[in-house]
């Protein structure tokens, strides 16, 4: 297939990017849509041209490093992570456009790069649980309803690739925070830390210049793990819970 | 990060825009009551306008009823605009740079004109209040001082009519999804069946809502209502 691509183009953070366009001929519909960039990117070295950077790490939809906006998707039109799209959901002769993910808490850093950091400091904040090191405890001792623990793992499949942010058309991370408050929330060893959890952490989500959530639910839509708006809904209520014990 | 204290972040404000939100619902719920009264005629509708003053007589003084929703419903709406504009404002500065290409997926129409459309509710109720509450305009140039017949020659006017129909649009649309988002943001939506739920309640009261305060202005114009 051929293929007609507009892809954003920044030599640097602290550069104007703009839209350029590029023809890209004999694409398989096997290959991944980071595969179909990296022929294009081998083209351009072969013109002598600067190739086109972005994220990808694993391949395999796991990792969360590869995610563009491609034809207005965060992820394009599949619900998977970039590395796992493939040409095949594209028609032959079709244009592209392909943008970076566009947040005030992740600048570009080039091209289609951008800088998730934020995210790490908002886990730094609270999404984690403090447990004593040594030996590990007997895990029957601590037990778990099954139905809680299926829910929490459903929601800790989030790996962070941002996509949520990307799409929502505020710009909020609320998606991201509620999978985390949830997957925590919902087990014993989160409980403790459960007020400070969510208070440090929608304050560092505020703080980095992410948008507030209006439940519009693009975000679902989007993400490729498929966590679900009810996340928000608990996020909001342990902020809600939090406010009332004082914090 | 900086002032980490709850009743400072964002989901707070998303608090207040819920709970000012559900005071509104339970105004034009008592509002279109009232007003569904013009199919009962000119006496019932006037002696329940009438009777709305005299709440609480002699305990409180005329209109003192009244005047305590009045504050209510001001103090609401300063919330709910308030919160409206800084969340906007922080809307705009989270996404800087605009995609050359969006897509909505997943988006309903109705959650994506909350802000427009809640500034047209906003203009619509400024001139509401004008045309039957504060200046009793009576654009026939009738009595202004009978309710009943100020509604009647009001609806009578073909461009009124159309005014207040557009704004039942604006206002079901914004109840559609804003019921359902203060569910979600008051934290009752916690799975996928509460999700449902919460929606259809949502799409419910937008549609008894924008349907019963239009059926006056269509009883007016289809003769039903008359002076």
């Amino acid at each position: 297939m051929n293929l007609t691509l507009k892809i954003w183009r920044q030599p640097d953070a602290s550069s104007a990017g703009a839209m350029h366009t590029y023809q890209l001929a004999d694409v398989s519909e096997d290959m991944s849509f980071l595969e179909m960039l990296d022929v294009l990117n081998e083209q351009l070295n072969a013109e002598g041209e600067e190739p086109i950077a972005f994220d990808s790490d694993c391949r395999e939809g796991i990792c969360g490093a590869c995610g563009l906006m491609i034809n207005g998707d965060a992820h394009g039109p599949e619900v998977t992570t970039t590395c796992q799209l493939h040409m095949r959901s594209f028609k032959d002769g079709e244009t592209i456009t392909i943008e970076p993910w566009r947040s005030e808490g992740f600048p570009v850093v080039k091209d289609l790069i951008v800088d998730r950091s934020a995210f790490d400091r908002i886990i730094q904040q609270g999404g984690y649980v403090s447990v004593n090191t040594g030996s590990a405890p007997e895990a029957h001792s601590v037990p778990v309803p099954k139905e809680d623990a299926d829910r929490a793992f459903n929601v800790a499949t989030c790996i962070g690739c941002g996509a949520c942010v990307a799409a929502c058309p505020n710009g909020s991370a609320s998606l991201f925070m509620g999978a985390k408050i949830t997957h925590l929330g919902l087990l014993p060893q989160g409980q403790p830390e459960r007020d400070e959890r969510v208070v440090n952490m929608v304050a560092q989500h505020d703080f980095e210049g992410f948008g507030g959530c209006t439940n519009i639910g693009a975000c679902t839509a989007a993400c490729p793990k498929e966590i679900p708006l009810d996340v928000i809904s608990q996020l909001n209520k342990d902020l809600r819970t939090a406010i009332r014990h004082g914090h | 990060m900086k002032n980490a204290r709850a009743a400072r972040t964002t989901i707070a404000l998303k608090l207040g825009m819920a709970v000012s939100g559900f005071i509104f619902i339970g105004f034009v719920l008592a509002h279109m009551y009232g007003n569904l009264k013009a199919f009962a005629g000119h006496d019932a509708f006037n002696d329940y306008a009438h009777h709305l003053r005299q709440i609480g007589e002699p305990m409180l003084p005329h209109e003192g009823v009244l005047w305590i929703l009045r504050v209510g419903l001001i103090v609401s709406l300063v919330v709910h605009v308030y919160c409206a504009v800084v969340l906007w404002r922080r809307a705009s500065h989270a996404r800087g740079t605009k995609y050359v290409t969006k897509k909505n997926t997943g988006a309903s129409r109705s959650s994506l004109t909350m802000r427009w459309g809640g500034l047209t509710i906003l203009v619509f109720l400024v001139w509401h209040l004008l045309n039957f509450t504060i200046g009793k305009i009576n654009p026939q140039g009738g009595a202004t001082n009978d309710p009943y017949n100020l509604l009647v020659d009001t609806f009578d006017v073909w461009w009124l009519t159309l005014i207040y129909l557009v704004a039942m649009v604006a206002l079901g649309l914004h109840l559609n999804h804003g019921v359902w988002s203060a569910a979600q943001t008051l934290g009752w939506t916690g799975n996928a069946a509460k999700r449902v739920r919460a929606k259809r309640l949502a799409l419910a009261l937008a549609l008894i809502v924008s349907v019963g305060f239009s059926l006056v202005p269509l009883g007016v114009l289809a003769g039903i209502i008359t002076k």
